[in-house]
């Protein structure tokens, strides 16, 4: 099927009657994914600063709100469950949802807030005919047209776009959309889209969870972390992380418990009770970044925390570029550490 | 540029070889275009790593606080008026410090020069006074000084304050300007209040700003302490955001070395030169006084004088 491009803003308001749309804005000069009023608004094929993360697990979430009077507790729950429509998504992006599932509902924890999102959300991502200089998706299982994540993908081919539905979900949201269906011509441009868009910088991710493994004590996380400055614009801004905190905004006996998202990169993420705290210095907690996501998350769920975006390289304000810190961790000497 | 590079690594070399300094701090190539990064130089071989270009844009003041060993480090003029402010604050040893000043024309703002081009900029080349900016399907020469940052448009320091040792030509006076300020000042309340609250919705509270800025280093800020907890750390509320650069803007009255670091490290574009500039505006106004220019003087909040202009004492 396709969907002209011309006609992308009309199909986004008839979804809009029967769901909550996502899609990337300009929002005071930053793209973002947002809810959608008209589907006019959407920039579809500019991708966001902030990652789209935050359509399932906002940056600050009120979990629920309470207050405490003679008559007791009242607490109000804040599940939000509204069916919606995500679109726009990079394939990295679409692959990064597929890493937090892991996080937010397995064996030992079932987080509500996100499932319920979760699950009432149907993914729309848009390949990428003309990768930028900074990502990486290739080299961590992932690629420009990949479609792991997605219950739709939409390919750029000039005047429209080719609509693949990937999953049940997917099928179901294009049928309710009567397309056209796509042409020998469209699916040949398709095809040309997906054969040309070239991700130039690799990582090499051979051997590096191993060698990461007897790298704890070694020497270049004294060096490493040195012109970092230990802010989360990294963190922040990558699509897999996703450390929280949770506060009581209270004021009397009326409050609202809210969860925002935390970073490794801040001395406070893990100072304990006691005042100890076992991540001391910017060393201990840039290497808690990079053994998280290429290390400890791979022993947990046999994969790698990190798809490629490149949002992390284009945003640090000191040009910590981890496709050479990855590299860098690689040419290390692990010596007989290494086991 | 090319010769200054080379100048600073011979600097450099002879610094470390004389162990005159155990590490010299500067900027190597980066790995963006229009991007030179921070480096720590430690050995000979190391200092040939070292180069200058339009692209050093941090304030490498921010990495000597409390140093135990000696260090050397390239500073512009931004740079070194952050290093003055903080000998004052006991910060920075001066003994143990040795200053390679570097004049600077200025710092090149990548986002005016993406803007400019509308796409990504996948090599840049300068030339002279020209720079060529080349990305998928487009190349484009603009006029350098074009596409300076703001603040180091308005920059009348380029010139380092204070050095050991100055590494190349010094560039001429430019005078103070504080335009844009004005021009906010000139906007009713309404209207600066509406611009500051869509500036501050953009916020993430990533803290890029503060942590960019040498001046900026209370062992615990009043953002991150949990009991009490001050504000919220609710990223959605401009209110809760715009406390913050508050804040964060009045620790820095008399000590902002009207660097622009904040306002570059963050990933957000919020304009917080405005913030910091009319803090600068209002001390020299109100005490005749900027910061970061004589290591002689006390800081400003710390000083009284019977001649301080003290606008704000008089009835109007
Ligand atoms: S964005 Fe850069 S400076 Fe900030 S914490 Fe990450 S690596 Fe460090
Ligand atoms: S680590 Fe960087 S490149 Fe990898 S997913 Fe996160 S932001 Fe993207
Ligand atoms: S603010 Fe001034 S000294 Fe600093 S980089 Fe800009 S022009 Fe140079
Ligand atoms: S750097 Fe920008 S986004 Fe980050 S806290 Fe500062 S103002 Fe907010
Ligand atoms: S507040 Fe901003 S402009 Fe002022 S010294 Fe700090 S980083 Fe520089």
């Amino acid at each position: 099927m396709i969907i002209k491009k011309s006609e992308i803003a009309g199909l986004l308001d008839q979804l809009a009657k029967e769901y909550r749309v996502y899609a990337p804005v300009d929002e005071n000069g930053n793209i973002a994914f947002k809810a959608i009023k008209e589907g006019a608004e959407a920039k579809l094929g500019e991708n966001s600063k902030k990652p789209p993360k935050e359509i399932l697990f906002p940056q600050s979430e009120e979990l629920f709100n309470y207050s405490v009077n003679q008559e007791g507790l009242r607490m109000d729950s804040k599940v939000d469950d509204t069916k919606s429509v995500a679109i726009g998504l990079r394939p990295c992006d679409a692959k990064s949802i597929m890493l937090l599932d892991n996080v937010f509902s397995n064996d030992q924890y079932q987080d509500v807030y996100y499932l319920a999102r979760r699950d009432n959300t149907v993914i729309v991502s848009l390949g990428c005919n003309r990768p930028s200089g900074t990502c990486f998706c290739t080299s961590v299982n992932s690629g420009p047209f990949d479609t792991d994540g997605s219950d739709v993908l939409l390919t750029d081919i000039g005047e429209a776009y080719l609509v693949e539905a990937i999953t049940e979900q997917g099928k179901e949201l294009v049928g309710k959309l009567n397309l056209p269906e796509a042409d020998a011509e469209a699916k040949a441009l398709a095809e040309k889209a997906k054969a040309s868009a070239t991700v130039a910088s690799e990582v090499d991710l051979a051997g590096l969870k191993e060698k990461l493994d007897g790298m704890f004590t070694h020497e270049y996380w004294d060096k490493l972390h040195e012109k970092c400055i230990g802010c989360a614009a990294c963190t922040y801004l990558c699509p897999t992380c996703h450390c929280f905190d949770i506060e009581d905004d209270a004021k009397d006996c009326e409050g609202c418990r809210v969860r925002n998202w935390d970073a490794c990169m801040f001395p406070l993420f893990t100072l304990h009770g006691s005042g100890h705290n076992p991540r001391t210095s910017g060393k201990e907690r840039f290497r808690q970044r990079v053994m998280h996501k290429f290390n400890y998350f791979v022993d947990r769920y046999n994969a790698t925390a990190c798809v490629g975006c490149g949002r992390c390289i284009k945003n640090c304000p000191v040009n910590m570029d981890i496709r050479q810190v990855l590299a860098e961790i690689k040419a290390q000497d692990t010596g007989s550490e290494v086991g | 540029m090319q010769n200054l590079s080379k100048v600073i690594q011979d600097t450099a070399k002879k610094l470390l070889e004389e162990k005159k300094v155990d590490l010299v701090v500067g900027f190597a190539q980066g790995s963006l275009p229009l991007r030179s990064t921070p480096y720590f130089a430690r050995t000979v071989d190391q200092a040939a790593n070292l180069i200058w270009d339009e692209y050093c844009e941090n304030n490498l003041t921010n990495y000597l606080r409390k140093r135990e060993e000696k260090v050397a480090v390239v500073a512009k003029g931004c740079d070194t008026r952050s290093i003055v402010a903080l000998m004052k604050e006991n910060q920075i040893d001066r003994e143990k410090l040795y200053i390679i000043g570097v004049p600077c024309q200025g710092m090149i703002d990548r986002k005016k020069a993406s803007k400019l081009v509308g796409g990504e900029i996948l090599e840049a080349e300068i030339n002279g006074e020209e720079i060529t900016l080349k990305g998928n399907g487009f190349e484009q020469k603009a006029p350098k000084a074009e596409l300076y940052y703001d603040t180091c448009i308005r920059c009348a320091y380029g010139n380092p304050v204070i050095y050991d040792e100055l590494v190349g030509e010094e560039v001429a006076a430019k005078e103070l300007s504080f335009a844009e300020v004005e021009e906010f000042e000139a906007k009713s309340a309404e209207e600066r209040a509406s611009f500051l609250a869509q500036e501050m919705e953009k916020c993430i509270r990533c803290y890029a700003c503060r942590n960019a800025c040498p001046t900026c280093y209370c062992p615990e800020c009043f953002v991150d302490t949990s009991s009490p907890q001050w504000i919220s750390k609710r990223a959605y509320s401009a209110k809760d955001n715009l406390i913050f650069q508050g804040v964060r803007v009045f620790h820095q009255l008399g000590r902002c070395a009207d660097c622009g670091a904040c306002e570059r490290a963050c990933p957000m574009g919020i304009k917080l030169s405005l913030l910091t500039r009319k803090g600068v505006k209002d001390v020299k106004e109100t005490f005749g006084y900027e910061a970061g220019l004589n290591p002689d003087d006390k800081p400003v909040l710390n000083d009284f004088t019977p001649d301080d202009p003290q606008p704000f004492l008089m009835k109007e």
